[in-house]
């Protein structure tokens, strides 16, 4: 096999891996591609219901409430502007508090209530979710470097 | 005193690290062996340097030093002394000066042990060393310095963040960062060689056990912060494709890409240009992965909150490195020497597919963490790639690679013959394919991901034993013989079977977890029970208990089966005074066969308790195979080959100058 039959075959090897990469990352981005909205732009023009989304802000003071059982907690989660009511079941992170910056992937009911299915939570409690900042700056709220509206800390 | 000495410490190893990263390239352009030489002596000044600055914080936080801002920042009297050592790089200014550390003992280790490298690359890689040192010593003078005062200084700290405070992380930077560092070693040697203008045998030999040690540091690293994640975020899970996550893994999936290919460079002398790249691109992956994880400019499960001067700063150092390599790179690769020839079935075929594979790998979780960002830029919208992204991608394109990884070792060099390797592997593939068959009948979900799963770990297992059985001609010869040979074997092969197998049992693990964990979550008063994963577990008591520096509600699970106790599992949930933080404490009962793990959540005032329990079969294989392999790569590196007789040129003609 001669050096440039060689490279022509590595040169089509590369070209086929990549091929059959970029193909699948296409197809996987089309499925999985999660779109952030903040509670203001949920009110504007909701997205399709059972549609996979994100959204964050801040846990409103006053409107975390148990149900009966104790594994399922509702709260509003707030951008100072527009508040969205979420449900969630399971066990909430431990840096989950009221007046919380969060940011919760899940469905919106048809209802309007946003069924989250994971919230996150972080290392670090001074950490803002760059969402959340930024969805605060657009309701005009919050300029970086001020203390957070609602976080008593 | 100390904390100026360590500052003023830190700007003389940034003055030396100017003199290292100019005065030996110069010297090596010119041929002034005087100048060469100062590279060895800058490298061991600067280690002693910086050295010094690190003790210097190290005592800041031991003696709590609270006129030091980062000391108050992340300490506490209260801390046990543990913590308030690795407290020291539990920050980002501790863990940069951490970072600057370790790249001057890797440094160091080239000059003090590169005494058979020609001296004209010895001084060109300790230049392009003090370079990178000159890069992020003025990052951390610059932008943050670990040794800033306060006055006055606070009577107490604020303490660190409880989740750092716990074994697995406290080692988990250092590991990390040892793997980061060390592929700088392999970009050094790399831009050196493009310098020089030439790449051969002897480069490939010093260039493989500094990537091995890279790769097996990164390996435990990535381990150690995977099983943290694991029992202390508390929820099961063992790997979230989480940006930062993915940070540490580009390097690894690279590294281990040129793992392979600089086999392929020694000992054929072939795949050169390749090799180059892979070394660059491994280093410039660990510093974008210090710039993603830094700057938080991606939403993460890690993120920390971050200063965007930092970002910035990292991202323009990335560049530099990044661009300069690679523009060297594109100038001076096409004038190398091309290497030996191979057909496409061979060792070397077979490593080149592993390299096309892992690459590409690679390139799929690089689109994937920073397509959001690309997005962001350009004001299209807020995204984020989850888990089913990789899902869809990764296993398609890894499992070809899993594939073909015990069939590689059986092809000879040069020329292989596949119907011949894959005969003797018949028997390991008929065991593997009846696991595969047996699992589609126990699988409860996702059966034929868990078919493949299963089907793959056997297979990377036996097919790896196998290759051993028949370098030891086992059954072939007497037993004593196969003995003989196997202790005469050099310790390259029996690290590569090892790793090879390690492999395998961390597939086995991940599809243990994937497709058999079972989740039961459930309030619990005392007393009461419920059923889980062929179990029944009792919530016996909860009482508060007293740590160093918290308080926590500790529960008394008793797991039965058949009326017998089974296990007890006592997790905690702690409240740390200081910072008014709470976190789980995972209880876990690990057995081969599987993991119990328990959690316990928040009270609700009613006397019941959330419990939150899983059952995840096959777990410890996950860490335990992670573990396996870098063992094997450090059973590689005590081969006799790595350490001695590096082979001199046999060329008598001197290194073309770089023109």
């Amino acid at each position: 096999m001669t050096r440039k039959r060689k490279r022509l075959w590595l040169l089509l090897g590369s070209l086929g891996a990549f091929a059959v990469a970029v193909g699948l990352v296409l197809v996987a981005l089309n499925d999985s591609l999660v779109f952030f909205y903040s509670p203001t732009e949920i009110a504007a023009k909701p997205p399709p219901a059972e549609k996979s989304l994100r959204i964050g802000g801040l846990v409103a003071p006053g409107s975390v409430v148990k149900s009966a059982d104790g594994l399922t907690t509702t709260f509003d989660v707030t951008d100072t502007s527009h508040t969205l009511k979420v449900s969630y079941r399971g066990q909430l992170p431990d840096l989950f508090r009221e007046g919380q910056g969060i940011v919760a992937l899940g469905t919106l009911r048809a209802d309007g209530v946003f069924a989250a299915r994971e919230v996150l939570a972080k290392h670090d409690e001074n950490y803002m979710p760059p969402e959340v900042a930024d969805a605060l700056k657009k309701a005009g709220r919050w300029k970086e470097g001020e203390p957070v509206p609602g976080n008593t800390k | 005193m100390s904390p100026e000495l360590g500052h003023y410490a830190l700007v003389l190893a940034l003055c030396v690290a100017v003199a290292q990263g100019t005065l030996p390239l110069l010297g090596a352009r010119r041929g002034d062996p005087g100048m060469m030489e100062l590279g060895r002596t800058a490298a061991l000044a600067q280690v002693a340097l910086i050295a010094v600055a690190f003790l210097a914080l190290v005592q800041a936080y031991v003696t709590s030093d609270f006129s030091v801002a980062n000391v108050v920042r992340n300490s506490h009297t209260a801390k046990p002394l543990l913590y308030k050592i690795t407290g020291t790089w539990g920050n980002h200014e501790g863990s940069m000066l951490l970072w600057v550390l370790i790249l001057a003992v890797f440094g160091a280790g080239v000059a003090a042990f590169g005494s058979n490298l020609p001296p004209s690359l010895r001084a060109r890689v300790l230049g392009i060393q003090g370079l990178i040192g000159v890069g992020f010593l003025a990052f951390i003078l610059f932008t943050s310095n670990p040794f800033e005062r306060l006055d006055p200084a606070p009577l107490n700290g604020d303490d660190l963040n409880p989740l750092l405070q716990d074994p697995g992380l406290a080692f988990h930077p250092p590991l990390l960062y040892l793997g980061y560092v060390g592929f700088s070693i392999t970009f050094s040697f790399a831009i050196a060689a493009l310098i020089e203008g030439r790449v051969d045998a002897a480069w490939a030999r010093w260039v493989r056990p500094w990537t091995l040690a890279s790769w097996c540091f990164l390996t435990l690293g990535i381990a150690l912060g995977s099983w943290w994640a694991y029992y202390e975020l508390g929820w099961g899970g063992f790997w979230f494709w989480d940006p930062v996550e993915n940070a540490s893994f580009m390097p690894w999936l690279l590294g281990t890409a040129l793992l392979h290919s600089a086999i392929v460079t020694e000992k054929r002398d072939a795949l050169k240009s390749w090799t180059l790249l892979l070394a660059i691109l491994a280093f410039s992956l660990s510093l974008l992965g210090t710039f993603l994880v830094r700057s938080g400019v991606l939403t993460s499960v890690h993120a920390f909150a971050q200063d965007p001067a930092r970002g910035l700063y990292i991202l323009g150092f990335l560049i530099v490195v990044v661009g300069g390599g690679l523009g060297l790179y594109a100038w001076r690769a096409p004038k190398l020497a091309g290497g030996g020839l191979f057909a496409p079935v061979s060792r070397e075929g077979g490593l080149v597919f592993n390299n096309l594979l892992l690459a590409t790998l690679t390139l799929t979780v690089f689109l994937g963490t920073l397509f959001p960002l690309v997005l962001d830029a350009l004001d299209a919208g807020k995204v984020s790639v989850g888990p089913p992204f990789y899902v869809a991608t990764f296993i398609p394109l890894s499992l070809p690679l899993l594939i073909a990884v015990p069939i590689g070792p059986f092809l000879a060099w040069k020329r292989g013959d596949l119907r011949m390797a894959l005969r003797q592997l018949v028997a390991v593939g008929v065991v593997a394919v009846a696991a595969g068959i047996v699992t589609l009948f126990i699988a409860h979900r996702s059966v034929v991901l868990a078919a493949c799963g299963i089907a793959v770990a056997v297979w990377l297992v036996l097919g790896a034993l196998r290759e051993l059985a028949r370098r030891i001609q086992l059954f072939g010869v007497p037993p004593g013989d196969s003995l003989r040979r196997l202790v005469g074997l050099p310790r390259a092969a029996i690290g590569m079977t090892i790793a090879h197998a390690a492999l395998g049992l961390t597939v086995l693990g991940i599809t243990g977890v994937s497709v058999w964990q079972t989740e039961t979550i459930v309030m619990l008063k005392p007393g009461a029970s419920v059923a889980h994963a062929g179990y029944e577990v009792t919530l016996d008591s909860v009482q508060d208990v007293r740590g160093p520096n918290y308080v926590a509600e500790r529960a008394r699970l008793v797991y039965r089966r058949d009326g017998a106790v089974a296990a007890i599992l006592q997790p905690e949930r702690r409240l740390f005074a200081v910072q008014r933080r709470v976190t789980t404490e995972a209880a876990i009962r690990t057995s081969p066969l599987a993991d119990l793990y328990a959690t316990i959540g928040e009270s609700d005032g009613k006397g019941s308790w959330t419990v939150r329990l899983y059952h995840n079969p096959l777990a410890p294989w996950i860490w335990l195979g992670a573990a396996l392999a870098a063992l094997g790569g450090f059973i590689s590196l005590t081969d006799r080959r790595l350490r001695v007789g590096a082979p001199r040129r046999t060329r008598a003609a001197a290194p073309q100058p770089a023109e």
